[in-house]
Formats: structure tokens, C-alpha cells, sequence
């Protein structure tokens, strides 16, 4: 089957990993098309999840900003606090038909973590999640929690200590332990067929956006936002609207402290062509070639690299992409929490900082869609933090 | 008969193996790291692989991460590399260099450009680590028009069927990974090594050369028995990353090419 999206996706790993990654490929194609398998995992979406998730008018805010419609799609409400565990959920039952015992993977905020911990502990599996020693710091909470539920977290401190090394050191671990271990990626990057079945498993999030879209307000959105880091719960939304030409697709990438101070995640505005962890991508790199640090408030989206799909989306003009920046999206953190009462996570207000950007400047009848990909509580100890050094900047 | 095929035909003659010695380039820093070669070939190394730093080397293990990341904090970069592969392959003109990169400092260059540089150069190949044969046409066109050889990896992992498809594509040699894992010093092979190389070479129309987890001359000397070459380089750096005066553990690393060496006849 085609590996790719245009010049983007593939195959780019050491040979030890093919076969390991044609054997995926088989049985994930197979399950796709197996009743049995999707009823268990829409029977688990729903019983276990706790989907589906609300879809929300946010009316207070929309009235404040005097513009477009602004809906939420809850995925903040799922079990374990974000739309992750669609794909944990999605990959355990992958790794159970291939008869794998042990699971791994990378996380970045701890949510992809502790969404594949979770279902670790439901299907018995063991589990180890590999997780940079700065997003240690940052996000101790989750941390906790993976340990709650009986996984085993593995402190990477090579390189910039976050998601990236960390997702070297799973598919390292990988490289070494396929034969009883399934290496559960937390987002639509990777080598095919990742990209392929995590946007598979959360593409959930935008059939049912669309529905109950058309059911609350008889139509289909005007704009569809997500954040982007990898671009999981963007891909998952996007999916239900692609064939849509008349709903705009916007992906919001980490600005960090802005485009031109360089210290930012945004791989499509600021990045350009290269191949990282399994994938052509568009890449945050230096003049050599060498993966750039990244910088963003929120852990989720500090990532050098982008799902090839988005990258392919993004060069057909089918998706635009843009950039919302550190304090942007903390005062959209705020504004969510004091108007509708929901507090959100730091990497779902960059989406929401772009609605609050952009809405006021549109009519009353057109609908924006915001993916509020997960919520914030995990981020308290880190607003408080950036709070405090914004203070002392003066 | 190029280069590649006249050294393993010598080493065939001399009913040994050949030793390719593995260099993390720009290690401890680009003088340094040039010296390095120029000792280990000196030491009897047929075959440099040039090891092009990457800072996220995900099928390396600790030891060549390690001096990864000390070239690149010293400013190692493919320019420069490329200018100390230049001065070697004069310096150095029946040594075989291979090129050893990850695809995105690679691709980062231009491979067009680059595969015209190695050419110019007198660089003999290139082995991507993370481009498996599925993905090869993008690098492989390039190598053929700048008659260099794309070296491909086969892995314990790899079917038999699916290391003939590899193998047939082949030109120079291939290099038969010895374990499933990434790099670094094994305290031990696994015993069907030697079993498994044989099935290769006798589906493999080019050499074999294994690597992965040789510590010493004596699991060199095992493998020499069965591969066609020998690919040391984990254990070489090991000398090179302990702590003291560079000159001592330059020695030190020599001394154990030069063990290395004395170890792939299969006379004895």
C-alpha cells in the first residue's frame, strides 16, 4: 500500500524495525476491516471512554467577543482528561491481537502517558513510558499518575530532555524488544502505518463533531481549529471535515516566544523538509541538518516535527496553518476558565486563542469548532511558574 | 574492480577478513578525529566508516551518542567532515571510506550534491542507517549516477527471502547487523550468528561484513570465521570516551585496532 502522503510519511527507519513494522501493517489492515475488532473498540469508546463527547455552545464567550459562534468539542471530558486514550484504547487491542505483553511509549505533557498506562492496566499488559527529565519537572502529576497505574516511568536526559528524546529512546527500546513488546505512539507522526492508524483511531473525534454539529445548529461549521504538536487531535477532527470543501481547516502550531525569536514548536510555519523518527517531515533544524530544540509553554506541543499528513494538508492548501504563541495562549487559558467555567489544557488554548483571535472580526451566523483536545488541571503548577516569570521580567 | 571489491578480494587472498572500523567523526573534535582515522588505518583498518554525528542517533547506543554529542557541541558538521574525508582519501588512497549517516543530515546537504561531492572526494559509498530498502530510490539514483555504493543493512530480524531481495540490489558489500538492538559492545554474541552469516553469504552476491557488539579480538575472531568483514566501532570509541590525556587513550584505541587486526585471519 502507498507508505506516504505526497513526498511526506514513509518508512525511514534501521532496518531491524521493517519487519516488526510490516507485521503492524498486516494485522492493522486486517482489524480495520474485522467487525468483531471495531465493536470492541467502540464498545470500550463508549463504556470505558465515556464517549461521546459533549459537544458545547460556548455562549458566554462568543457573546463576550461579539463575533462568530464558538463550540467546544469535550474531548477535556474523556476518561483519563484528553482525547489520547482514543488511540491507547485503539493500539492496546492491536497489541493484544498480535499477542504482545509488553507496552511502551513516549510522552511528552504526560497525557499520551498516561492514557497508554491506563489501558495498560485494563488489559493487563506491562508498561514502561519513556518521558524527558524537563517534562518530568513540568508535569509531576502525571508522573504520579502513570506510577498510580502501574507503569514504570523512564527518565530520558539525553538531548533537550523532552518528547523527541524521549520518542528516540522508545524506538530504541523497540529496536531491541519487538518480538514482545508493542510500541503505542502517541500521536500521528512515526513510520507508517502510525500515522495511518492513529488518525484512524481518533478520526471518532470529528464524526462526531459533524454530527452534532448538523444536529445542534442544522449545518456544518465554517472552521474547524486544533492544536497542532505531532497532530493527533487535529488529524482526529479533520478527519470527519475533510471532504467538507466548505469547512475551513486550521491547525494552530506552539509560537512560543514568537516565530522570529526562534524559540518556538511551529515545524510547518518554521520549519522545512527533513526526515525524523520514521518520517518525512517538515523539521525545526539548524543550517547542518541537526534537530533544534523547541520551546513552548505547553509540553504537549514541544515537538520538532509534524504528522505527515498535516505536512501534506498544508502544501495542497487544504488546511492552513498558523502560530499562536506562549501568552496568547495562557490569556486564553484564563478567559476559558472565567467565562464558561472550563478550565482547559495549555496545548488546547493555543486552538482557543486562535477562536478568540479571529472571532470577533466575523458575523454572528458563522461557526467556528475549537477541539478542546484536554483539560488543563495537569498545567496548574506550570501556569503558576510562567506566571511568576512574567512577573519578574517586569 | 573497484576499490571496495579489491580490498575484500586482497583480504580473501590473504584468507582473512577485512576489518572496517567505525569513526564518530568530529570526535573529540575534528583534528583529533582526523589523527584517529589516520591511526586506526595505520593500525591495519581497511575500511573507514566515517560516522556523520546526528543529534537524535536513534539506532546508536550510548557510546556513540555520546561522542555524537561532544562532536557536535565542538562544531562537527557534514562541511567539514567532507573536508577531512578529502584530505583522508588522499592521505590515505587504498583505505575504502563509506560515508555513515542518518537520512536528514543527508538530505539537509542536497543528495544530488552530496553524491557528487563523495564522488569528487574519492569517498566509496554511503550507508544510511534509517533508510531501509522500501525508501532507498531517493538516495540510491543519485549513488549510481555518482558511482558510489549505497551499503544496505540486513538485521536478525530480516527474513532470508527478504535479505536476498536486499542483497541482490547490492553493490560493494552488505553490512549484517549481529543483534536485534541498537549499537554498542555485547558481552556476548548470540550463538546463531555464525549460522545466520553463512545462510547470507551464500545468498549474497557482495561481501559481508558484520557488526553490532563486538567487544574484543576474540568475538572478532568468531566472526571473522564466517563474514567477510568485521565492523568495530563501539568498542574503539569506548577507548576513546574514558576520562584523561586524549594522546594515551588515542593509543589505547589504536592498540585495540591493531588487536583487532591481528585477529581476522582464519589461519590460526
Amino acid at each position: 500500500m502507498n507508505t506516504h502522503y505526497g513526498i511526506y510519511g514513509g518508512q525511514y527507519v534501521a532496518e531491524t524495525l521493517m519487519p516488526i513494522l510490516h507485521e503492524l501493517e498486516k494485522e492493522y489492515l486486517v482489524a480495520r476491516e474485522d467487525p468483531a475488532f471495531q465493536e470492541e473498540f467502540r464498545s470500550l469508546l463508549k463504556n470505558y471512554v465515556g464517549r461521546e463527547s459533549a459537544f458545547y455552545y460556548a455562549r458566554r464567550l462568543s457573546e463576550h467577543l461579539g463575533g462568530a459562534r464558538i463550540y467546544l468539542k469535550r474531548e477535556d471530558l474523556n476518561h483519563t482528561g484528553a482525547h489520547k486514550i482514543n488511540n491507547t484504547v485503539g493500539q492496546a487491542l492491536l497489541a493484544k491481537r498480535m499477542g504482545k505483553t509488553r507496552l511502551i511509549a513516549e510522552t511528552g505533557a504526560g497525557m499520551h502517558g498516561v492514557a497508554t498506562a491506563t489501558v495498560a492496566a485494563l488489559f493487563g499488559f506491562e508498561c514502561e513510558v519513556f518521558m524527558g527529565t524537563t517534562d518530568i519537572d513540568r508535569q509531576a502529576v502525571n508522573v504520579e499518575r502513570m506510577e498510580t497505574l502501574g507503569a514504570t516511568v523512564r527518565p530520558v536526559s539525553e538531548g533537550s530532555a523532552t518528547l523527541k528524546d524521549a520518542m528516540n529512546e522508545a524506538l530504541r527500546d523497540w529496536t531491541a524488544r519487538s518480538a514482545d513488546t508493542f510500541y503505542v505512539i502517541g500521536t500521528v507522526a512515526g513510520p507508517h502505518p502510525y500515522p495511518l492508524l492513529v488518525k484512524d483511531f481518533q478520526s471518532v473525534i470529528g464524526e462526531e463533531a459533524r454530527r452534532q454539529c448538523l444536529g445542534q445548529t442544522g449545518r456544518l461549521p465554517d472552521e474547524v481549529v486544533a492544536c497542532v504538536g505531532g497532530g493527533s487531535n487535529a488529524m482526529g477532527i479533520f478527519a470527519g471535515f475533510l471532504a467538507d470543501h466548505g469547512v475551513g481547516l486550521t491547525g494552530v502550531e506552539a509560537g512560543g516566544e514568537g516565530i522570529a525569536s526562534g524559540k518556538h514548536a511551529a515545524s510547518i510555519c518554521g520549519g522545512r523538509v527533513g526526515v525524523l523518527h520514521g518520517s518525512k517531515t517538515y523539521l525545526l533544524q539548524d543550517d547542518d541538518g541537526q534537530i533544534l530544540e523547541t520551546h513552548s509553554v505547553s509540553a504537549g506541543l514541544d515537538y520538532p516535527g509534524v504528522g505527515p499528513e498535516h505536512c501534506f494538508l498544508a502544501d495542497s492548501r487544504r488546511a492552513r496553518y498558523v502560530t499562536v504563541d506562549d501568552t496568547e495562549a495562557i490569556d486564553a487559558f484564563a478567559m476559558l476558565a472565567r467565562f464558561e467555567g472550563i478550565i482547559p489544557a495549555l496545548e488546547s488554548s493555543h486552538a482557543l486563542a486562535y477562536a478568540i483571535r479571529t472571532a470577533p472580526a466575523q458575523s454572528r451566523d458563522r461557526i467556528i469548532v475549537v477541539n478542546l483536545s484536554g483539560r488543563g488541571d495537569k498545567d496548574m503548577d506550570n501556569i503558576r511558574r510562567f506566571r511568576a516569570q512574567q512577573a519578574e521580567k517586569g | 574492480m573497484d576499490k571496495i571489491q579489491k580490498i575484500f578480494a586482497s583480504c580473501a587472498g590473504a584468507d582473512r577478513a577485512a576489518l572496517v572500523i567505525f569513526c564518530s567523526c568530529g570526535y573529540p573534535d575534528m583534528a583529533s578525529s582526523e589523527q584517529i582515522i589516520d591511526d586506526a588505518i595505520a593500525a591495519g583498518a581497511d575500511i573507514i566508516e566515517l560516522g556523520v554525528p546526528f543529534s537524535d542517533p536513534m539506532a546508536d547506543g550510548a557510546a556513540i551518542r555520546q561522542a555524537s554529542e561532544v562532536a557536535l557541541h565542538n562544531g562537527a558538521t557534514l562541511k567539514r567532515i567532507l573536508a577531512m574525508a578529502e584530505r583522508l582519501c588522499k592521505k590515505h588512497p587504498d583505505t575504502g571510506f563509506i560515508l555513515f549517516s542518518y537520512m536528514n543530515v543527508m538530505l539537509n546537504y542536497g543528495l544530488e550534491a552530496l553524491c557528487g561531492e563523495l564522488r569528487r572526494i574519492g569517498v566509496d559509498g554511503i550507508l544510511a542507517v534509517d533508510l531501509p530498502y522500501e525508501e532507498k530510490a531517493e538516495l540510491a539514483g543519485p549513488c549510481r549516477a555518482g558511482g558510489l555504493h549505497l551499503i544496505p543493512l540486513v538485521s536478525p530480524a530480516t527474513s532470508l527471502e527478504r535479505a536476498a531481495m536486499i542483497m541482490g540490489e547490492a553493490t560493494g558489500f552488505v553490512y549484517s547487523v549481529n543483534v536485534c538492538g541498537i549499537t554498542g559492545i555485547r558481552e556476548q554474541l548470540p550463538p546463531e550468528v555464525a549460522g545466520r552469516l553463512a545462510a547470507l553469504k551464500e545468498r549474497s552476491p557482495v561481501p559481508v561484513a558484520a557488526g553490532f557488539g563486538i567487544a574484543d579480538s576474540a568475538s572478532a575472531k568468531a566472526i571473522a570465521r564466517v563474514a567477510d568483514g568485521v565492523v568495530v566501532g563501539s568498542a574503539v570509541i569506548s577507548k576513546l570516551l574514558v576520562p584523561g590525556d586524549l594522546v594515551e587513550r588515542r593509543q589505547s584505541a589504536a592498540a585495540l585496532v591493531g588487536s583487532l587486526a591481528g585477529s581476522l585471519s582464519r589461519h590460526a
